[in-house]
């Protein structure tokens, strides 16, 4: 069997639409860094169903790829580092909101 | 200009105060995602990658200075202060949030707009030639017949909820601005030997997954037939599409599954049931419309200050070789103006620049504007007289760019800086293009040019239909474009033929490059453009050109 990749619990914010993440104190944060990184499969979909019943708050939660970074996860796959951000033609959305 | 009636107003404002509602219950836990997507999506609105998008319907790209100004407040108010204007000739806004959205609907309702049957599968924005009503090569306007079509599919209770989306397209001229060979149905108005107008009914052409030019189902459909035959169109495919497989539910796919005889057997037969059922109204309804339509009152001025500023100004010059086109009216021209300034987003445009082409529509333009699928914003009636005023109005705005038809006049589709679909980015691409282009001041030596870029195999940005295209896909992870050329949507439309593998992120730019030096160094002179060119060599020298490293290794 494929061995599991760490993920984190991913949505939308159900009012702004901003992209959201997981804590592992069942908080919904704008920074990826801040999600709580998940190793193994079964908590994974345990946290999945958590932020599922979560639909007033969130909207089409997934589970994306991560990895552990210097300061907390990290995303992957590069749509996942575009959703860190906002994009790439403007000074829009988290990259001009977080920092 | 065709304003809406009393009864299109009163169902527009339903609409929004029963989506208004409707957002209420989501936003206080009545209603689950589940329940709410579909109603969020009849009203335009998507949740994208960083934020919910609105997409606005601009029915056959057709808009006033009020509503462009409209637009221009709302982009202000709800959003971050500008719109894209889209291939279906829409506008999206990239950041509204759920809250605002009943304000911007109603906002819209104020002048006439809406984002009804802008998503869903159902009839879409019925598309139209931009330069509808005012080119010279024009039989008739089809904008007509276009709004026709708007008001019998709008909330139609036959075709809500269809086998997939649907999109027709009208021109009214031979040479076809309006990619009508794409569409479900596209129709072109024509004159048979007796002089009568009618349509040549095109069905079953789309981008996509599948691309596929559409056949010719009628030579010569008589106007008092529009309705019943499109409905006939429609009620044979809304049978027979496919439901099990959304990939192949298209009418495109049900024609070819079904074959041009039978499917023609079941439209004619299925019309011979409907023909009946239209006593006349919508010929009286069409009559109505079309007094709307009528041109606007011409002036009639000599065009001195045009022709001594296109003597003595280079940059007047070029921009009036670029953006003007012939208008029927000798002393008029139809003004495109370019929202492709090199290194700019394709389509975009800031609240201040709507306000300023809305007061160019109205000082000197008939109030009139569109938008069109090429993503630029045209002025249809302007005379020659007001063109240098116009003109330096539009620069001053970063509106001037003499580019139309060039190499940095890219369609590009929002990609993976916004679309949830989107598997690659296509803006930054087109941005990089053109700026390459702009450094190596090459692009009016090349002459005309249409790249088009999509950012996944839906195709939004009709690459397979640009001279060059690009499809922007994710192979392992990593962003790679897919280039395909020969394409061409106009009325010898052409699907364009794969070059070969893709190219990285990095590579694309690049690569493009190497294309077009190697037009540049095989046409028979400038008078060849990129597409003649390329018809008459076929694939091979380009691909030479694509991947020399593999010529190489042939050759040895």
């Amino acid at each position: 069997m494929a061995r599991f990749t760490p993920k984190v619990v991913t949505a939308n914010a159900l009012l702004e639409g901003d992209v959201v993440y997981l804590t592992a104190d069942d908080r919904w944060t704008r920074r990826h860094e801040d999600a709580e990184l998940i190793e193994d499969e079964a908590h994974a979909q345990l946290r999945l169903l958590h932020a599922m019943s979560q639909g007033n708050v969130v909207v089409g939660a997934y589970l994306a790829d991560a990895k552990a970074g210097e300061n907390g996860p990290e995303p992957t796959h590069f749509r996942e580092v575009f959703r860190t951000r906002g994009p790439s033609n403007y000074l829009h959305g988290k990259q001009a909101e977080l920092n | 200009m065709y304003s809406y009636s009393e009864f299109d107003e009163a169902f527009v404002r339903a609409r929004v105060a029963q989506f208004s509602q409707q957002v209420e219950r989501r936003i206080d836990g009545s209603l689950t995602e589940d329940e709410f997507r579909p109603l969020r999506l009849m009203n335009g609105l998507y949740l994208q990658l960083h934020a919910y998008m609105l997409r606005v319907a601009i029915p056959y790209g057709t808009l006033n200075p009020r509503q462009m100004r409209q637009l221009a407040h709302i982009a202000q108010t709800w959003d971050k202060g500008y719109g894209h204007f889209t291939t279906r000739q829409n506008i999206q806004f990239n950041w509204p949030k759920l809250p605002d959205v009943p304000a911007i609907l109603t906002a819209l309702a104020d002048v006439g707009m809406h984002a009804i049957q802008t998503s869903g599968n159902c009839v879409r924005n019925v598309t139209s030639d931009h330069f509808a009503g005012a080119a010279a090569d024009e039989v008739e306007d089809p904008r007509p017949y276009a709004e026709l079509l708007r008001q019998w599919s709008t909330d139609h209770p036959e075709f809500q909820f269809l086998p997939r989306k649907f999109k027709i397209a009208v021109t009214g001229a031979e040479h076809d601005r309006a990619v009508i060979k794409a569409h479900d149905i596209g129709l072109r108005v024509l004159k048979n030997e007796q002089g009568e107008t009618g349509f040549e009914v095109i069905v079953g052409g789309g981008l996509g997954r599948t691309p596929m030019i559409g056949m010719t189902v009628r030579e010569f459909l008589p106007v008092n037939d529009l309705l019943p035959y499109v409905e006939a169109v429609l009620s044979v495919y809304n049978t027979l599409g496919r439901r099990d497989n959304k990939y192949k539910a298209r009418i495109k796919i049900t024609l070819h599954e079904t074959g041009k005889e039978e499917i023609t057997r079941l439209i004619e037969a299925r019309f011979a049931e409907l023909r009946p059922l239209f006593g006349g109204a919508d010929q009286n309804l069409l009559a109505e419309i079309k007094a709307a339509f009528a041109p606007p009152a011409f002036r009639n001025a000599p065009v001195d200050a045009y022709d001594a500023f296109y003597k003595a100004d280079p940059v007047f010059r070029a921009w009036a070789d670029t953006n003007l086109a012939q208008h029927r009216n000798d002393q008029y021209a139809i003004v495109t103006i370019s929202l492709k300034k090199h290194g700019e987003t394709p389509g975009d445009a800031t609240a201040d620049q709507m306000r300023l082409m809305a007061d160019l529509a109205e000082q000197y333009g008939h109030s009139e504007l569109r938008i069109s699928h090429e993503q630029n914003v045209i002025l249809p009636h302007v005379h020659k007289g007001d063109l240098p005023a116009i003109h330096a109005a539009l620069v001053k705005a970063g509106l001037g760019t003499a580019n139309v038809g060039l190499i940095s006049d890219i369609i590009a589709c929002p990609g993976m800086d916004y679309c949830a679909l989107a598997t690659a980015r296509s803006i930054p691409v087109a941005q990089e293009i053109a700026m390459r282009f702009e450094e190596l001041k090459l692009e009016h030596d090349i002459g005309p040019l249409k790249i088009k870029i999509s950012g996944c195999i839906n195709a939004c940005g009709h690459h397979h239909v640009g001279h060059i295209g690009i499809l922007g896909l994710d192979r392992a992870g990593v962003e790679n474009y897919q280039i395909t050329l020969g394409g061409d949507g106009s009325e010898t439309a052409v699907v364009g033929e794969r070059a070969g593998p893709g190219f990285a992120y990095d590579e694309i730019v690049p690569a493009i490059e190497r294309i077009v030096r190697a037009y540049l160094e095989q046409r028979e002179g400038p008078q060849e453009t990129f597409l003649q060119a390329y018809r008459r060599l076929g694939l091979g020298p380009f691909k030479e050109a694509l991947y020399p490293a593999e010529g190489t290794k042939d050759a040895a």
